[in-house]
């Protein structure tokens, strides 16, 4: 027969501006989960210098081994306190919209979807600044 | 009154850059029916207020339309005009070759789910009046187009059949005397929604992951499954029949709760909450503790 016009994924990311509160949540969700599968290599690698300091009584009671002095070091670094505070928005959100989607799930408030999408973006904003006194204290710029 | 006004303009083509706004209303005019004489003198005497329409346009037999691109209406704007209405209006007055479906006119039929403004909806149940203009028409998304706002419903209709969308049961239960297949009202309240469904397409047209999966069996046909599978006069066998379809690996699983469905289903089926229910069933069918 004739033939007809594949317009392709036109919906897609071009139109964001149009995404509905779930379409938001799905797409953060999946956001946040790859950062936090990330998050979860550097920290396997930032722990592992504990193996290297392992054993070493001296240097752990004068806090000069290898674990230490690299925790110590990045501390000291502006930019990873200012990633901390964005790990801990990035894992809040991620917990509140789990807690969401097991909702979901358990077909309780569907009606109500993206009110709680809406309530786990302010509380996660909500926490997020009330955690930045802590995670920048002290930070030797 | 009825005024001229077919000035179609290469707004959105850029796979076609050739495409020029002065060439398109000539061909426009001979596929027309010749109608359109002059535009400008025409446009001056549209009165009132007028709607603004961006209509796609893709005819794969016509030179000139085999890329897509959008036409500009403006038709008189009465009260109570739905989009529906205004394309009628389009192709009445204006160019006779505007395609597309429409049957019965008050969202029972299910055959003018267009893309518009960015959103799918029943051309028939949206009034113009709440949309901005210029109003943006377009056919559903993710579907392929077979001529202006015309798309293939094939796949979506071969994925409503997957699900068997009909009542099944071997033997009739006798009910005293009477061979009626009784259902109870709280039976039928369960699902009463789901039974509103008339095939128009919109949900899986807004289904990201039925975009992405050709296989996914999408939000209208589980629903469908949905309606028969807690019918309670379907006997237990045929219930597990019907899982079986709905929990394989392009079933129920693939939906991941976007609510992009159930933004769009016009006659407000609540999919999601459907297709959570089904999994739900499917667990639970499932479950051993032993």
């Amino acid at each position: 027969m004739s033939q007809s016009y594949n317009r392709g994924l036109i919906e897609d990311f071009g139109r964001w501006k149009e995404f509905s509160a779930g379409m938001w949540a799905w797409i953060f969700h999946k956001f946040t989960g790859w950062i936090l599968i990330g998050y979860l290599f550097t920290h396997i690698a930032v722990l592992s210098t504990s193996i290297g300091a392992a054993g070493n009584e001296a240097a752990i009671a004068n806090e000069t081994d290898v674990y230490t002095t690299t925790l110590g070091g990045l501390e000291g670094l502006f930019l990873i306190r200012l990633l901390e505070v964005g790990l801990l928005a990035v894992a809040v959100f991620h917990i509140l919209n789990g807690l969401r989607l097991l909702m979901v799930d358990l077909g309780i408030g569907l009606e109500a979807q993206d009110k709680s999408f809406y309530a786990s973006l302010v509380l996660t904003g909500a926490i997020t600044v009330a955690s930045v006194p802590t995670f920048l204290t002290g930070v030797g710029i | 009154m009825s005024t001229q006004q077919a000035e179609p303009e290469t707004q959105e083509a850029p796979e076609d850059p050739e495409m020029k706004g002065a060439e398109s209303p000539a061909a426009e005019e001979q596929k027309g029916g010749g109608m359109v004489d002059d535009h400008a003198e025409k446009k001056a005497e549209l009165e009132g207020e007028t709607v603004h329409l961006k209509v796609f346009r893709y005819d794969p037999e016509v030179e000139g339309k085999q890329e897509p691109r959008f036409d500009d209406f403006h038709v008189p704007f009465e009260k109570g005009m739905t989009v529906l209405d205004s394309v009628m209006y389009a192709r009445d007055e204006y160019d006779s070759s505007l395609t597309f479906r429409h049957s019965c006119r008050q969202a029972v039929c299910g055959s003018d789910a267009f893309f518009v403004n960015g959103k799918q909806r029943l051309g028939c149940k949206t009034q113009i009046s709440d949309l901005e203009q210029p109003v943006r028409i377009e056919p559903l998304p993710h579907q392929e187009v077979v001529k202006d706002l015309v798309v293939d419903m094939d796949h979506f209709y071969d994925q409503m059949h997957t699900v068997e969308p009909y009542f099944q049961d071997e033997d009739t239960p006798p009910v005293d005397d009477l061979d009626e297949q009784r259902q109870s009202p709280e039976n039928r309240e369960k699902i009463k929604m789901s039974s509103r469904c008339i095939w128009c397409g919109a949900c899986m047209s807004s289904c990201n992951i039925a975009a992405g999966d050709n296989e996914y069996l999408g939000p209208a046909a589980i629903n469908k499954a949905y309606k028969f599978a807690m019918d309670d006069r379907e006997g237990e066998e045929i219930k597990e029949h019907r899982l079986r379809i709905l929990e394989q690996e392009h079933g129920v699983w693939r939906c991941q709760t976007q609510f992009s469905c159930t933004e769009v289903c016009p006659k407000d089926i609540p999919l999601t909450e459907h297709i959570q229910e089904l999994k739900r069933e499917a667990v639970k069918k499932n479950l051993k503790f032993w």
